[in-house]
């Protein structure tokens, strides 16, 4: 089987607007939570979130780009420019058949549908725009970055709810394994700050209502945590087959070693109270790399900071890694930049990849008093140095779902 | 009762529709050739000109406007036909 690197990134958060700044905000601690400016939340129960600040999709896309391209696209899409100058693949060199794009997202062009809905409401069938369905599925955010590098090759988009990122990169690195592409643009997105998604996310109970402190409402393994933070963005990776890479010399920044996928079968939304699925996906990652427990340096949980998640979570966690896990710092990103939904899993690979690259573990913010039901080392609040050569990242959704990916330090044979 | 539809005016409509400034259309202005406007883009547009002038293009009708000037006619008749009629 062939080795898949990764050789570009890029990315858009509620912390940053590309891959130096979010890392920048990430090793500082930064939150990015604050009051909806979206839309008018003042009759909800939750009225904070964490928006990506300050995105001009015109200036980014032009006008005729942005205007047909929901918000989720448009992300992926500002994701994906930055992943690919990065990468310093020149395409014009490249055969565009062997490169293809894998994009995943939980729900897609919510704010489209929304739309949609109000036109058909209050105008009448006539008046839904002939841009709603190109603008509302969550496989156009593929079908639009294959378009803008003109790339031939596989093309799809994967989609399971908060794991939909770590199942996208995992399922990317496998085409690449098999021999279907040699380039992968692949990784995740998602904007669901609308009233539905607001209000839906609510409805179950799922999300933060701390809406007098925003910065401290996502707080992950803190005994206080009162559901997640609904946040938004992308992040987008070039997977490479090791052979490619090397022969257009191109920067390797990390392996993408393993992968693996499971499900719970338990509940629609409750992870099993076991974690039984989860830490199944951890241990057939690891063998299936033939990584040893004890060789894994760092975990970027999927740390939602739902009272459920965490706990479950850091019970997989044990299970797997035995008394080694009190070793392994464990630490959410999600602390800083809420929950990206679909997106999550693909903005906290890149973060696994940076934590091999710079030696630094990003933490988690916001635990104030750890719930002793959570009791691994979370790299409380202050960013830590540590050679990393091993990272695992977690990915769990609503429906089951379980996906592990594990990186690794590049070395070449 | 509006006053019969200009052509400036219903030119500035869909140069503000598109983005565009409105001098760099004209009623010669083809929207597919010159605009590089796709079907879904046309129906779009043409759905907006309803919207603003309250009125109905039908299928066939869409069909025939090639140019900035065939919209124009078309939408400028319907005006006038309800005019006569309301």
């Amino acid at each position: 089987m062939r080795r898949v690197v990764i050789t570009g990134m890029g990315c858009i958060t509620p912390v940053g607007n590309d891959v130096p700044s979010t890392w920048a905000s990430l090793i500082e601690g930064v939150s990015g939570t604050d009051y909806i400016t979206a839309f008018d939340a003042s009759e909800f129960r939750t009225r904070i979130a964490a928006e990506v600040k300050g995105f001009d999709p015109v200036q980014i896309l032009g006008s005729k780009l942005a205007k047909h391209n929901g918000r989720y696209s448009q992300l992926a899409l500002t994701a994906a420019i930055e992943a690919m100058n990065d990468s310093g693949l020149e395409l014009e060199k490249e055969d565009r058949e062997r490169i293809g794009v894998l994009i995943g997202g939980g729900i897609g062009g919510l704010e489209v549908i929304e739309r949609a809905m109000e036109a058909l409401r209050e105008k009448g069938p006539k008046h839904v725009s002939p841009f709603a369905v190109p603008m509302m599925g969550v496989n156009m955010a593929a079908g639009n970055i294959s378009i803008m590098f003109n790339l031939k090759g596989p093309n799809l988009a994967v989609t399971s709810a908060c794991s939909s990122g770590g199942h996208a990169l995992g399922e990317a690195y496998e085409m690449i394994r098999r021999g279907d592409a040699d380039v992968m643009v692949a990784g995740a997105t998602e904007a669901v700050i609308t009233p539905l998604g607001i209000a839906a996310f609510s409805a179950m109970r799922a999300i933060s209502e701390r809406n007098d402190d925003p910065k401290t409402a996502s707080r992950p393994f803190d005994i206080d945590r009162d559901g997640f933070v609904v946040g938004e963005g992308a992040g987008i990776l070039i997977l490479e087959s090791e052979e490619h890479a090397l022969r257009r010399g191109g920067r390797v920044y990390a392996e993408l070693a393993s992968y693996a996928a499971t499900a719970d079968a338990y509940h629609m939304t409750a992870p099993d109270p076991d974690g039984y699925g989860a830490a199944l996906a951890m241990s057939l990652a690891l063998k299936k790399a033939n990584i040893m427990p004890q060789e894994v340096d760092y975990i970027n949980a999927h740390g939602t900071s739902t009272p459920l998640n965490d706990k479950t979570e850091t019970k997989a966690i044990r299970a797997v890694f035995g008394e080694h896990a009190d070793n392994i710092p464990v630490s959410s990103t999600k602390s800083m930049t809420g929950h990206m939904i679909g997106a999550a899993g693909a903005v906290e690979s890149i973060v696994c990849v940076l934590a091999i690259n710079h030696g630094i573990i990003p933490p988690t913010i916001n635990i104030f008093n750890q719930d002793p039901e959570c009791d691994l080392d979370y790299v409380p609040g202050v960013a830590r140095r540590k050679e990393v050569k091993v990272a695992v990242n977690n990915s769990f959704g609503f429906g089951g779902h379980n996906a592990c990916l594990v990186f690794k330090a590049y070395k070449q044979n | 009762m509006m006053s019969e539809l200009s052509f400036e005016t219903y030119r500035d409509y869909i140069a503000e529709h598109l983005e565009i400034e409105p001098e760099k259309l004209t009623y010669e202005t083809r929207f597919q050739e010159d605009l590089e406007l796709d079907s879904l883009d046309l129906v779009e547009l043409v759905s907006a000109l309803e919207s603003e002038y309250n009125l109905e293009i039908s299928d066939d009708e869409l069909m025939e406007i090639k140019t900035l000037g065939q919209g124009y006619e078309i939408i400028k008749a319907k005006l006038e036909a309800n005019k006569t009629t309301g």
